[in-house]
């Protein structure tokens, strides 16, 4: 009964937004009132609609009704609740009915965010989002039903992959999707504002919140998904440049242009058409990764199992979601008029040219990750682009982005003074240099990538220290002022993180019997033997290991390798001691030979300060979202304020 | 002036025509670079009788195909009906190449579901299958007169790849000198 | 008792004799570290997408034992990269080859770099010219004001 209800749903919610997708549209192109006040009760409507469709999901797995093939394929009834909430998501069509759901819960948060915008704007942007709503409903409904029923119903599911059995990954896609769909918004405000001719600094300053919003889930989301590949593979690594990877990584480089852009449109009217094509670009990509991950037209370990049908069919979407746009876009933005004048020399410059760097950027890992595509569709044979190349690509264009981070905020709107710059920075510049050699040769060596990563966090550190120095005599600075500080601190400390653990870190790979010890960056590991224990759903060596430091013990770690009953493949999850200048990191290899074990053992230093970084920035965002500008509160004071005032000089 | 917003529109235009390519295409296929290359040199036991031995300098001046395969391999099982009604034809030479798999298990397979191999070499620990570029299991290889691998058929091999690939190849090759 | 003592003594001797440092797993850590460097940037052929030092399938593993072989004899990086490419084609190097085709993939990035900041300061040029060409000159005293005015918007 209950995945027939939330079939239902998934059907009216279908028709619901092909009603808001086009008559609030219409109406607010011919001024037809009674339509563009369709537009807000369809919002609402379309969020309860796809909100019931998946509590009744969420029912299904949460019940073990096995009658649903859905759930029967990605669930088991020894799986401990919080992951049946997370098996919710652990497959293709329940993934994409998360995704639904989150776009209908942006589109009811800008139906009931936006009372003081006007009603023909917001019968626009809700009708574009019930356009994109439409789509991916039929896409659904057509190729990927997640209500499909299986009869007889099975004893038991199949258990939720081993792999995603864990807490980071119940979270990892919720948080990246929130973001993916929240460029649906800038997107819907960008395409509103081509389609009624309004581009200025009110759409600006409209649009801005719901980009860093999202923009600050998608920061949290690949931070999450990388933290999750470290302490789950167990082998340290933290990034790999896997196509899914790339495909979430290139929106947030675009995102991030388009925050810097969108500051710019707002503060000084200008970049209007650049700031549309971001918003346009941003949004594009998210779909394109959708695209990738669902088709089979890359290999990648994050890949779905594939369907060539699905994939012509997000195809198609894509071109018509995205063409659509771009050809809007080449029709209207010519006519948008140019903003205010600048200097070469000035803010707006370098914001200019850091978005350009970042879009490079976006363009070299799209470039990295289709070329095996490009090659093989054009009969010339198959390669394959991996980390050495990303990451050879991707150092020397964003170094100079980097550079320019601590410079912008220094440079004046307008017209900025090369000599005044100079002279506020050097310091910064002598800490910089300083720090490029003094810190390597103090870790062990100076190469040029560590000096280079050294270089640029502190130069931006310390542009940064200056800023807030110099910043601080005219009083408390407010949160747009922290946001930028913030997020460009949370760069720095990343940048800090990935040179530490890429120049410095130590790891061996031994073979330990009970007793023995071993000894990596400075840290001593005993083993103590390994015992059987047993899980709700599998059962596990677990490995004893004392740590310590300078002959005290400073804690002990319990890696295991669990053989999950539903797999055959055994799964290595490592016991890590994190600390903030270190992290030491035991994985359980293999069994060797009476009580011996095959161990991995890793000293990586300032690993965390990786994913501290991303949440600096998430924060930096915050605080943005944060700012008094934004808050209805105020507007709501103010607008009392000037009602009373008006009353008293009347 | 106009123009120049449409390059957006034409990149997109580009993209989306590769992505169309690509949905046709199998990214996990790994195309061969030993075809139109000789074949690999090797000397090993053959499965049935330890003692004696295959290379493939044994068969120069013929065309023949050799077809790797291993008991715990379930896609041969697919294949393996094909090689049979292929075998029986004799029209090549048809030497398996028994790979990572342990003799009993092995002969215990082509006992169960028939051997169509004229014979088959013992490749336990996995090299003659690296040197010959094998990733997965079945692989079949076609080689001509002299001694050049002249096709590589990546998985099973079924009825309409073997009438309208393998044997035209294998006709063509027989007449060539 | 002082027997239990000797017999405890003993156990613990043995005990403390037993516990060592830990072997490296690798006969030889050289060679190994050769090794682990150079399938880092191989990939594992029959994994969806994992570097060949890092996968478990069985074909990874009998791979990185021929590279040991062959690091053992001797053979150059060059040497090595060139058995794996005759044997499964360019698919196999995570680092694609310079070569012809893939041209355009190693100087695209650059390439795109260097036309961006063309583009943009080529932009900002004509840019400048169009918009200062439009608007109305502004008074000396005016000018101050602005300064001042954006001065204060900046903080």
């Amino acid at each position: 009964m209950i995945p027939e209800l939330g079939h239902f749903a998934l059907i009216l919610a279908l028709c619901v937004t092909a009603v808001l997708g086009t008559l609030p549209l219409l109406g607010a192109h011919q001024g037809r009132r009674e339509w563009i006040v369709l537009a807000r009760p369809a919002a609402q409507a379309f969020f309860l609609l796809v909100a019931t469709a998946f509590g009744a999901l969420a029912w299904s797995f949460y019940s073990n009704d096995f009658s649903v093939t859905y759930v029967a394929e990605h669930s088991n009834s020894k799986l401990p609740t919080m992951y049946r909430l997370g098996a919710v998501w652990g497959g293709h069509e329940g993934s994409l009915l998360l995704w639904m759901f989150m776009l209908s819960g942006w589109t009811f948060a800008v139906a009931q965010l936006s009372r003081t915008l006007d009603d023909a704007m917001v019968a626009r942007v809700l009708g574009v989002l019930g356009l994109v709503a439409t789509s991916l409903l039929l896409f659904i409904l057509l190729t990927s039903n997640p209500f499909g029923r299986l009869l007889p119903a099975a004893e038991d599911g199949n258990d939720l992959n081993p792999l995603l059995q864990d807490p980071g990954l119940v979270f990892h896609p919720p948080m990246l999707y929130m973001g993916y769909v929240g460029f649906s918004v800038a997107f819907a405000f960008a395409i509103a504002a081509l389609l009624s001719g309004r581009l200025d600094a009110a759409w600006a300053r409209w649009s801005r919140p719901w980009t860093t919003t999202a923009w600050i889930f998608l920061t949290l989301g690949i931070a999450l998904g990388s933290w999750w590949a470290y302490y789950t593979l167990g082998w340290g690594g933290w990034w790999f440049w896997d196509p899914v990877e790339n495909a979430s990584f290139m929106p947030w480089l675009l995102g991030t242009a388009l925050l810097h852009s969108l500051a710019v449109t707002e503060k000084r009217g200008t970049f209007k058409s650049w700031t549309v094509l971001l918003a346009i670009g941003a949004f594009s990509l998210s779909l394109l990764g959708t695209f990738l991950v669902r088709s089979g037209v890359l290999t990648s370990v994050h890949a779905f199992a594939t369907d060539p049908r699905r994939g012509i069919f997000i195809l198609v979407l894509l071109v018509l979601v995205v063409g659509s746009s771009l050809t809007l876009f080449a029709w209207r933005a010519p006519k948008v008029a140019l903003g205010g004048s600048f200097a070469l020399m000035s803010r707006e410059t370098f914001l200019l040219a850091g978005n350009v760097l970042l879009v490079v950027a976006c363009g070299s890992v799209l470039l990295g990750t289709l070329y095996p595509l490009f090659i093989d569709a054009l009969n010339l044979g198959k390669i394959s682009v991996g980390p050495p190349y990303f990451n050879a690509v991707f150092v020397p264009v964003m170094a100079p982005a980097l550079f320019l981070m601590a410079v912008a905020p220094i440079a004046r709107w307008k017209h900025a003074d090369a000599k005044e710059m100079a002279q506020r920075l050097w310091i910064a510049g002598a800490v910089s240099v300083i720090a490029a050699f003094a810190i390597p040769l103090l870790m062990g060596g100076v190469t040029l990538l560590t000096a280079l990563g050294f270089l640029l966090a502190f130069w931006v550190g310390g542009s940064m220290v200056l800023q807030i120095v110099r910043r601080f005599k005219a009083g408390v600075p407010p949160l747009s002022f922290w946001a930028m500080q913030l997020g460009h601190l949370g760069i720095a400390v990343f940048v800090i993180g990935i040179t530490m653990v890429g120049g410095f870190q130590e790891e061996k790979d031994v073979r330990m019997e009970p007793g023995d010890t071993v000894l990596v960056g400075g840290h001593q590991f005993k083993f103590n033997g390994a015992r059987q224990v047993m899980g709700p759903n599998y059962e596990a060596s677990r490995g004893e290991f004392e740590v310590s430091k300078n002959g005290s013990v400073q804690q002990m770690l319990y890696p295991e390798k669990r053989k999950y009953f539903s797999s055959e493949m055994p799964m290595t999850n490592a016991a890590i001691s994190p600390g903030i200048t270190r992290d030491v990191y035991v994985s359980m290899g293999e069994p060797l030979e009476g009580k011996a074990w095959a161990v991995r053992v890793y000293f990586k230093p300032f690993v965390d300060w990786i994913w501290a970084g991303a949440l600096l920035m998430a924060l930096g965002g915050v605080c943005a979202v944060s700012d008094r500008r934004y808050r209805l509160r105020v507007k709501a004071a103010e607008a009392a304020r000037i009602t009373a005032l008006q009353g008293a000089t009347s | 002036m106009k123009l120049k917003f449409l390059i957006p529109l034409a990149m997109f235009a580009v993209l989306v025509g590769f992505l169309a390519v690509g949905l046709n295409r199998d990214p996990h296929e790994v195309p061969s670079p030993l075809v139109n290359k000789a074949a690999p040199a090797f000397n090993v036991a053959q499965l049935a009788a330890a003692d004696k031995n295959f290379s493939p300098a044994d068969l120069q001046g013929q065309v023949w195909m050799l077809n790797v395969w291993a008991s715990w391999c379930v896609a041969c099982r697919v294949e393996h009906p094909v090689l049979l009604e292929f075998g029986k034809s004799h029209a090549v030479p048809l030497i398996g190449l028994d790979y990572k798999d342990q003799r009993p298990d092995a002969m215990k397979f082509l006992a169960t579901h028939g051997n169509p191999y004229d014979l088959s070499a013992y490749d336990n620990d996995g090299r003659v299958g690296i040197d010959y570029g094998v990733y997965g299991v079945p692989e079949t290889f076609i080689i001509d007169k002299h001694g050049v691998i002249r096709h590589k058929q990546i998985g099973p091999i079924t009825p309409e790849v073997l009438a309208g690939t393998i044997l035209p190849l294998i006709n063509e090759l027989k007449k060539a000198s | 008792m002082k027997r239990l003592l000797v017999l405890l003594l003993a156990v613990l001797a043995c005990g403390l004799a037993a516990a060592k440092e830990a072997t490296p797993l690798a006969e030889d850590p050289v060679v190994e570290q050769r090794l682990i460097e150079i399938s880092q940037d191989m990939r594992c052929l029959v994994c969806q997408n994992e570097s060949l030092a890092g996968s478990r399938a069985d074909l990874a593993q009998d791979l990185r034992r021929e590279l040991r072989e062959l690091i053992r004899a001797g053979k150059s990086d060059a040497e090595i990269k060139e058995f794996m490419v005759s044997r499964y084609g360019d698919f196999v190097l995570y680092k694609p080859p310079v070569k012809p085709t893939t041209w355009l993939l190693w100087a695209g990035p650059f390439v795109l770099m260097i036309g961006g900041i063309i583009a943009l300061v080529v932009y900002l040029r004509r840019r400048g010219k169009v918009v200062e060409g439009g608007e109305a000159a502004l008074s000396d005293e005016d000018r101050n004001r602005v300064q001042a005015l954006l001065q204060e918007s900046e903080q």
